[in-house]
């Protein structure tokens, strides 16, 4: 062997290093995993979440600025927060193609953000909405500031229509001033499935390998201290 | 066969065995048949440099003023920043570094290229993919994961452009003449080899057969780190190996050194990549493995930065009088404190307060353009004279191009280091809501944008310098361009 090959035998010899221990290796462990069945409830978790509005999700780029994972509690303070019930695993994602993980919260985790329980602000704060439901993300959709001030999220007006007053249903309306006089602010097909895909967004299902505190109803839930942090 | 593993590499970049004269003339064959492909290559780098600097200004002024270009689409917060990193990542960082990378081996191996043609093609390739891809992002078009959003036909393109640039630089390592290898071959042979293994590795993955939910993140996790640390570093390293002896005339301090560094690097560099996904849906040991190959880069954290600054030891004033030296080796210091920086934020208790923060982003930016990029200007500075026949035309261009890039980019890095901290000690409390923690990370802002003003600024002297050049407009060649006139060395030593 010459000595130019030991070069270049080390040079492949530590990408073929790092490529079999950070993928190959975890795709072994994870790469195969399947629905979590409750045999008590019948159902499986997670589901195909096939809702068009996660393409818009994808096309605006949403995941640059929020993420879709919740961290244990050894790892800051989501599920302290409100943010979810349980750190998020792979299971998780199984159907995601590709799972819209995040690597920036420039603004609130969204992993659960249609769940029951979902919360970004103190449980006693009264002005806000229990619930954000379908017309308050249209709202914030269309111009984030006038719910949340300061909000550096972009306004989206151009998912939205203006149509003249009165032709649209009294539901789709938006509570805001058209910029055409005469006309009123409705949501384009596409809002209403972005909307729809974040209202779905629930990660809350417990999951053995991830704990959850889930309440009651689910027995199939193990005992597992929500405290501690999952350890594969 | 020449040295390489088993003997130390040589200290001094490839001295010519004949006499000076037909050394000199062999130097003019290689630089001239370098000249087209070369100039190619940092026109267009430079060309997406101007292009990424403007996305980087819309992406930041966004954030204080998110009505700005709100009623654009293609604007949006969600489109520009991905449009910005394409431009900046493989527009500006990779086409530089690939004309760097293919002068130095011609260079350092003393052989002409056989086929210029061939790397313009692939070069022009290189950019027209990167323009469909680019165009696909803003257009909506991007794939939905992080690190690897150009759509996917664009990628394979820019990859079909690369093995043009790919194969000529393992042709002149092939035909080399010198019967030594120096440090910086083994650093470009390794970004050579590493980068298309790398890209046809993770997008042929991503491809068929389609891989279950996070083990695509876990794959362009590995992408991204991979980029950094196999194709931007070993390219940046290279340079800096070559360029700092180059000017000062002095051969490298320690070539245990360098080949220790060089090792260390290739082996703990490539498992880093999982601190991204700290905290997330991976396997613990995972993350656990790659904090592990974090703390070692200690190893070539400490050879490489020893051996940069023995080398410079008695000669720092040339930081005074050179331009190529007051780039490259400011760059070389960032280097040094990036991997320090981001070796620290890979522990655990860091990481829980500054992930999901633009600490993150600031410790990339440091490593691409506060190294990186440093590098690549010095080494612009260095071989664009010897291409087209003339020196840089104005000094005091080059001082505006230096202060603004360097002010610019550290007060870019240092905002949002702040930022990164302040947000991420407020998330740690649960009561604070998310719009307060917005609050924290977005009063550091218009700081970033100020910056960004400034690199603007620096990034179109540079531009302009260039365009002079390759019009010929310039000192007479022979003298290089310094800031002051050498010969007054003994009141600086």
């Amino acid at each position: 062997m010459s000595r130019s090959s030991y070069l270049f035998t080390g040079i492949f010899g530590s990408f073929a290093l790092s490529c079999f221990a950070l993928v190959l290796v975890p795709q072994m462990q994870i790469g195969g995993l399947t629905e979590h069945e409750n045999a008590d409830e019948g159902t499986r978790y997670p589901v195909v979440n096939t809702r068009q509005g996660r393409e818009i999700y994808i096309r605006e780029g949403c995941y640059y600025c929020h993420t879709q994972q919740i961290r244990d509690e050894q790892n800051g303070a989501d599920i302290a927060r409100g943010w979810g019930t349980r750190r998020t695993v792979a299971r998780d994602y199984i159907f995601d193609d590709p799972p819209l993980l995040g690597s920036m919260r420039l603004g609130p985790d969204l992993a659960n953000v249609g769940s029951k329980d979902w919360r970004n602000e103190e449980k006693d704060e009264q002005r806000k909405p229990a619930k954000r439901d379908r017309a308050w993300h249209l709202l914030h959709l269309y111009n984030p500031r006038v719910l949340i001030p300061n909000s550096p999220m972009p306004p989206y007006r151009y998912l939205f229509d203006e149509v003249k007053a009165g032709t649209a249903a009294k539901a789709n309306v938006l509570p805001v001033i058209a910029k055409k006089k005469g006309h009123e602010v409705v949501p384009t097909a596409e809002a209403e499935q972005l909307v729809a895909y974040l209202l779905s967004l629930d990660r809350t299902e417990p999951l053995p390998e991830a704990g959850g505190t889930k309440p009651a109803a689910s027995a199939s839930a193990p005992a597992a201290a929500p405290a501690a942090p999952a350890k594969k | 066969m020449s040295a390489a593993t088993a003997e130390p590499p040589k200290t001094a970049p490839a001295a010519p065995a004949a006499t000076d004269d037909s050394w000199s003339v062999e130097r003019a064959h290689i630089d001239a048949s370098a000249r087209g492909p070369v100039l190619v290559f940092f026109f267009t780098a430079l060309a997406w440099l101007l292009v990424s600097t403007f996305f980087g200004f819309v992406g930041s002024y966004k954030l204080q003023n998110p009505g700005f270009l709100a009623d654009w689409p293609i604007y949006t917060y969600g489109r520009v920043v991905p449009a910005f990193h394409a431009c900046f990542t493989y527009g500006w960082c990779s086409l530089a570094g690939m004309g760097v990378a293919i002068w130095l081996m011609a260079r350092l191996c003393r052989t002409p290229i056989k086929f210029p043609g061939a790397l313009i093609f692939g070069a022009l390739f290189w950019n027209f993919g990167l323009a469909l891809g680019v165009s696909g992002i803003l257009l909506g078009q991007n794939t939905g994961l992080e690190h690897m959003a150009l759509p996917r036909p664009a990628a394979w393109m820019m990859f079909i452009g690369y093995f043009f640039v790919g194969v000529t630089g393992a042709v002149l390592y092939k035909m080399r003449k010198s019967s030594v290898v120096f440090i910086s071959v083994w650093y470009l042979l390794g970004a050579f080899f590493w980068f298309p293994w790398l890209f046809f590795t993770a997008h042929v993955l991503l491809g068929v057969p389609q891989l279950q939910g996070v083990m695509q993140n876990v794959v362009a996790a590995w992408f991204a780190n991979g980029l950094n640390n196999y194709w931007f570093t070993p390219i940046g390293l290279a340079a800096a190996y070559y360029l700092i002896p180059k000017v000062i005339n002095r051969p490298i301090h320690s070539y245990n050194l360098a080949s220790i560094g060089f090792w260390s690097w290739a082996i703990f560099g490539g498992l880093t990549a999982m601190t991204k996904l700290s905290g997330g849906p991976v396997p613990a040991w995972l993350v656990s493995l790659s904090i592990a190959a974090n703390i070692m880069l200690i190893i070539p954290l400490v050879t490489v930065g020893k051996n940069l600054f023995k080398t410079m030891e008695g000669n720092t004033h040339m930081i005074y009088y050179s331009p190529t030296v007051r780039f490259t080796f400011l760059g070389a210091i960032i280097f040094c404190i990036a991997t320090a920086l981001s070796l620290f934020t890979a522990l655990r208790g860091p990481d829980s307060v500054t992930h999901f923060t633009l600490f993150g982003t600031a410790t990339n930016e440091m490593l691409l353009y506060s190294f990186y990029s440093m590098v690549m200007f010095g080494a612009i500075y260095y071989i664009t004279p010897r291409l087209v026949g003339c020196e840089w035309l104005s000094a005091s261009l080059i001082r505006v191009h230096f202060l603004c890039a360097a002010y610019g980019g550290g007060l870019a890095v240092v905002v949002m280091l702040f930022s990164g901290i302040a947000a991420g000690m407020r998330a740690l409390d649960p009561t604070a809501q998310a719009s307060q923690l917005i609050y924290n990370t977005f009063a550091y802002l218009p700081g970033r944008t100020l910056a960004l003003v400034l690199v603007t600024l620096g990034h179109t002297a540079f531009g302009l310098h260039f365009l002079l050049m390759l019009l010929r407009i310039g000192q007479p060649a022979g003298q290089a361009t310094l800031f002051a006139p050498l010969g007054q060395e003994e009141d600086h030593h």
